[in-house]
């Protein structure tokens, strides 16, 4: 069935908690939002009432406050540092070990992740699994953790009805509200003291459950609401840039002198990366106890913008940062395209909000654009049409 | 693998010790040492002393005396491998804030009889005085990559101490980051990893206890502190700490004095 041929319903906290519940009956292992420390992170959490409920944010360059707010409801905020790909690929994880000796040994493997619910996915975030999926899943070599996390995964999402200052989700071909890619869409509502969902369900499983809740049908009315709240969020985002003359305008910009600009004040960190739902890159570590019978392997994130990350026989590719922060931008926005078929960024301005000293990839860009070496751009063509999400 | 076992010492220099006490902290993995290493040099442990030349001598601390450089010549002659372990040894320490004022000064001031103390006017490093094989950043060094780097050394592989910045352990920890939900200046991005973002987890800017991390732009960071307020005389104290004589962040240091 079409999106929009299927029946919204509108749904409470009260249906939401009860999906909770049947889902971790179900042997399910949740994850979502959930505020610690200061931030929004994302967790396991083994309530449905765990789920960050009152706050609303502020990003900004190199910065990020919340406040509770009475009116806040679930999910009125965007994002926070962690992007789901955390479960997917986690941060750390054991590949195998071997135990014995040279010449008789074990290797074993470790078990394959449990089932989960993603909840309070956002529509970059579904994006940025399509684009790990086709770094993950496609070609000769398939990482199979990812796909088994993935085969029993089943996404809750979310459209954005407060995005931040610098989410830029609709400069892409995808804006603030999910049009594929997740099981449970929702648009949260404010009504009087309360909150309420507009709710699209998408595969058998929360169809089936949907049916069972006997949730009223959504009315033209709370569509109508539901799709102008998203209508005001994209009108709040504005265009940051126009993504395939960006690919190209980096092609030919490789020498630009702004690139020394930035790495003066880049701190090759890794932030940017580490934060990016589409970094992906990855190394080993063989670690070994002082006996040599107990061997592991691990495989953690890496970052282009480490020095090693370039490191070959003899030296390092990209001992410089300007030569790093080309590299990261440049995949990002142009060689993603050569590479996997899509833009490699989805516009959620997490490296922008959480680098230490606020550089924002959209401003640089900008800057190159404004003074190109390679062909002239019509500058007043970086924006694109706006991207119309609908409820 | 070579099957005869190793002989280890353990030295120290100007220092707390307690890098050496990290080496105690082993505790159980200490047992598996001594079995694959003689620990034949090693006062704070033990007053049995195996004679040199060693397979293994780790350092600790750094060289504030004349004597002290002479020590560390010979220490060098006697062994095969040679690694520094902690910010004292590697750096020169906190007590390398002595570098930045007139030491004999202070002598004059402190002690009744300031002919009885020799001193240099420098804490330095001990690779700024011998060939050094490996360096351990930390203060204290984190027990963990000692381990490793004594394990490694055993079996023959590369140990795995990367020179990347606090900010990658501190994002693969799942810290949110302090510097930009809380505004706490924080050196995580211009030092090198090896604590775990120990002080990050607990809602602190990092202290650069592991020194500069490769390729550093301390000036960009400083720069950044400085537009969100921080003053130069705290900008100098924060590069100005355990790892003051590393030249990083001792260059640094300098444009606030
Ligand atoms: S762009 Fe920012 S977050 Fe990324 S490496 Fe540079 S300083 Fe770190
Ligand atoms: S490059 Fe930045 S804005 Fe783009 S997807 Fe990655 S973190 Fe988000
Ligand atoms: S808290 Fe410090 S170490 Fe951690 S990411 Fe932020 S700047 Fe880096």
């Amino acid at each position: 069935m079409r999106s929009k041929d299927r029946p919204r319903y509108v749904l409470t906290v009260d249906h939401l908690r009860g999906l909770f519940d049947e889902l971790s009956d179900q042997g399910y292992e949740q994850v979502g939002p959930i505020f610690r420390d200061g931030a929004i992170m994302l967790e396991k959490i083994n309530s449905f009432d765990e789920l960050t409920l009152g706050y609303l944010e502020q990003q900004d360059k190199g910065s990020y406050n919340l406040d509770q707010h009475p009116d806040a409801g679930y999910f009125q905020y965007s994002v926070g540092p962690q992007s789901f790909k955390k479960f997917l690929n986690p941060p750390r994880r054991k590949l195998w070990e071997a135990n014995g000796s040279s010449s008789n040994f074990e290797i074993t493997v470790p078990e394959r992740p449990a089932k989960m619910v993603f909840w309070g996915v956002r529509n970059c975030d579904i994006e940025a699994i399509r684009i790990l999926d086709k770094v993950f899943l496609e070609g000769a070599y398939v990482n199979d953790w990812y796909q088994a996390a993935k085969e029993d995964l089943l996404i809750i999402a979310v459209g954005c009805t407060h995005p931040s200052k610098n989410c830029f989700c609709t400069s892409f071909d995808s804006g603030p509200m999910p049009y594929e890619g997740y099981d449970l869409s929702l648009v949260e509502v404010k009504d009087g003291a309360g909150h309420h969902f507009i709710a699209d369900g998408k595969s058998d499983l929360i169809k089936h459950w949907l049916n069972d809740t006997e949730a009223q049908l959504a009315s033209k009315d709370d569509l109508e609401i539901a799709s102008r709240t998203i209508e005001e969020a994209i009108d709040n985002m504005p265009i940051r840039l126009n993504p395939k003359e960006a690919s190209e305008l980096l092609k030919t910009n490789l020498e630009h002198s702004h690139w020394e600009q930035v790495a003066s004040r880049c701190l090759s960190c890794a932030n940017c990366t580490l934060v990016c739902p589409t970094c992906f890159c990855s190394t080993t570590e063989d670690i070994t106890d002082i006996s040599g019978d107990h061997t592991e392997r691990w495989l953690t994130w890496d970052s282009c913008f480490v020095g090693d990350f370039s490191y070959i026989h003899g030296g390092q590719i990209r001992p410089s940062t300007r030569s790093r922060y080309r590299q990261w931008m440049t995949h990002k926005l142009s060689n993603w395209y050569d590479q996997f078929g899509s833009s490699g960024c989805v516009g959620c301005g997490r490296c922008i909000t959480w680098c230490p000293v606020g550089i924002d990839i959209t401003e640089e860009l900008a800057a190159i654009n404004d003074n190109p070496v390679g062909p002239a751009k019509d500058k007043k063509s970086r924006g694109n049409e706006k991207h119309k999400g609908s409820t | 693998m070579s099957t005869e076992k190793k002989k280890l010492a353990v030295w120290k220099f100007a220092s707390c010790d307690g890098c050496q006490l990290s080496i105690l902290d082993c505790e159980d993995e200490l047992l598996l040492l001594a079995e694959h290493i003689t620990i034949a040099y090693f006062p704070e442990a033990t007053k049995s002393v195996i004679e040199g030349p060693y397979d293994i001598s780790l350092i600790e601390g750094s060289v504030t005396t004349p004597h002290d450089a002479i020590k560390a010549l010979e220490i060098r002659k006697n062994s095969k491998t040679v690694i520094s372990i902690g910010a004292c040894a590697t750096s020169g320490g906190i007590q390398a804030l002595r570098n930045y004022i007139k030491v004999s000064k202070y002598v004059k001031a402190v002690y009744a009889k300031p002919e009885y103390v020799d001193t240099l006017e420098t804490s330095t490093a001990i690779a700024d005085h011998i060939p050094v094989d490996y360096e351990l950043r930390g203060c204290p060094i984190n027990k963990y990559q000692l381990l490793e780097v004594l394990a490694s050394f055993i079996v023959g592989k590369q140990p795995n101490v990367p020179n990347q910045s606090v900010c990658i352990e501190c994002k693969l920890n799942g810290n949110p980051c302090v510097a930009v939900a809380r505004g706490e200046p924080c050196l995580g991005p211009v030092t090198q990893a090896g604590c775990g973002a120990l002080c990050p987890h607990y809602y602190r800017g990092c202290f650069g206890c592991y020194g500069p991390k490769e390729n550093p732009n301390t000036s960009a960071l400083a720069q950044h502190l400085s537009e969100y307020g921080v003053m130069d005389s705290d900008l100098m104290r924060l590069f100005r700490n355990f790892n003051s004589g590393a030249p990083a962040f001792r260059e640094e240091s300098k444009k606030y004095d």
